[in-house]
């Protein structure tokens, strides 16, 4: 119990996928210009980190009884591919509406490396069925906190003046700079 | 074909990192020290020269439609190689880049420049692109690591020189830990993105004037 409060609490606070991983940068930057279409990334992104981890589990498994533990790169980035294809299919049919709120964002997961990047975090790390799927899911919950966040500063950073060199991408930057400083406090969370 | 011009591009007007913003993550992520940023330069070049040339060679045999899947397998299978070689030979560097060498696989770079170069130019071209692009990619990765591991940790080559501590510029007391941290990474490429813009205006400005006078 302990363990699974310490990673949720790790993974979405003092290990941000974002802010203080890494993981993930391009859609953070790409999709953060509203906070509404930065919600929705989020929760995808949420969703699909969380199944990729529970179906990266169960493959690992094969691949490590067949002796083939060096084709996991290879084989993690099909099976993301393919649940991202399922999921887009499956909201295409069922949920209509979310599908077209969410747009050309969704295939644009495969590529995102927060998901390859906790499948790959749990493997080396050894978690169990359980602990793989909830620090999944809970990675994805710190990423869209990070993006909502990050969504709402840059909507008023955009309105404001700064200098010339500066404008777009750079002062974005500096801004999730800020942010990843206010991260850093979280960094004494340690429950291990 | 043009080389002088593709080395401009992937240096500077079309440099992977400052100009189309493809590969932030490991951008931000493992530029603390010299060693760092060398290693990951040079291993996402070699990456990206073999799979251009893969991917131009069999450009007119993959179909349309499956594409993406397609060049995503032949960068997996490259990465692999680079990951297992790296673990074998220099398992330092292995070790401080971590899961940043398998992330390579969804760098937008390599999947980018399979995307707007390789499947549209000869293999030849293709091959100097992989080149000049990753060259690109390592300079602007020495650029930050050369800022940020002098302003965090007060050193310059750390990992390579020296012994692998480095040569210490600024005394042990002064550096801020901070800049070595994910916040300094922001604040640092930030800057250097600055930078590169405000040089790209000040170039196009110089080079107007010229042709004025002429």
């Amino acid at each position: 119990m302990e363990a699974i409060f310490g990673i949720i609490l790790s993974a979405i606070l003092s290990q941000n996928f974002i802010l203080v991983k890494f993981y993930g940068i391009c859609p953070f930057m790409g999709v953060s210009k509203k906070i509404d279409t930065a919600l929705g990334m989020g929760m995808a992104v949420t969703f699909v980190m969380a199944l990729a981890s529970a179906a990266c589990y169960a493959v690992n498994l094969l691949l490590v009884a067949l002796d083939l533990a060096y084709l996991q790169t290879v084989t993690f980035i099909l099976v993301i591919a393919a649940i991202v294809q399922v999921v887009e299919m499956f909201l295409k049919k069922s949920v209509p509406a979310l599908y077209k709120a969410l747009g050309v964002f969704l295939p644009l997961i495969t590529t995102n490396c927060a998901v390859l990047g906790v499948v790959l975090v749990n493997v080396q790390n050894g978690y169990n069925f359980l602990l793989s799927v909830i620090n999944g899911a809970a990675g994805g919950l710190g990423f869209t906190l990070a993006i909502v966040l990050f969504a709402s500063v840059r909507e008023r950073v955009n309105r404001s003046e700064c200098p010339e060199c500066f404008k777009g991408f750079p002062i974005a930057l500096i801004t999730a700079g800020l942010l990843a400083l206010g991260f850093m406090g979280f960094s004494g969370l340690k429950i291990f | 074909m043009n080389f002088k011009k593709q080395f401009k591009e992937g240096l500077l007007t079309k440099n992977p990192v400052t100009v189309q913003l493809l590969g932030m993550c490991s951008t931000l992520a493992i530029t603390t020290s010299l060693f760092n940023g060398i290693g990951m330069g040079l291993s996402v070049l070699v990456i990206l020269t073999c799979s251009n040339i893969l991917i131009s060679a069999l450009r007119k045999v993959i179909p349309n439609q499956i594409r993406i899947a397609a060049y995503i397998v032949i960068i997996a299978g490259f990465v692999t190689i680079v990951d297992l070689l790296l673990k074998a030979f220099i398992p330092a560097l292995s070790e401080n880049l971590g899961v940043f060498i398998p992330l390579i696989v969804v760098n937008c770079i390599v999947l980018g420049r399979a995307e707007a170069f390789a499947s549209k130019n000869t293999v030849l071209a293709s091959a100097v692109d992989g080149i000049t692009q990753g060259i690109g990619y390592t300079v602007a990765l020495v650029i930050m690591c050369v800022i940020r591991e002098l302003l965090g940790s007060g050193t310059f080559g750390g990992g390579l020189l020296n012994g692998g501590e480095g040569i210490r510029i600024i005394p042990a007391q002064f550096p801020a830990m901070q800049m070595v941290m994910p916040v300094g990474g922001f604040l640092v490429l930030g800057c250097v993105i600055a930078g590169s813009q405000w040089l790209m205006k000040h170039l196009e400005k110089t080079s107007k004037k010229k042709e004025a006078v002429k």
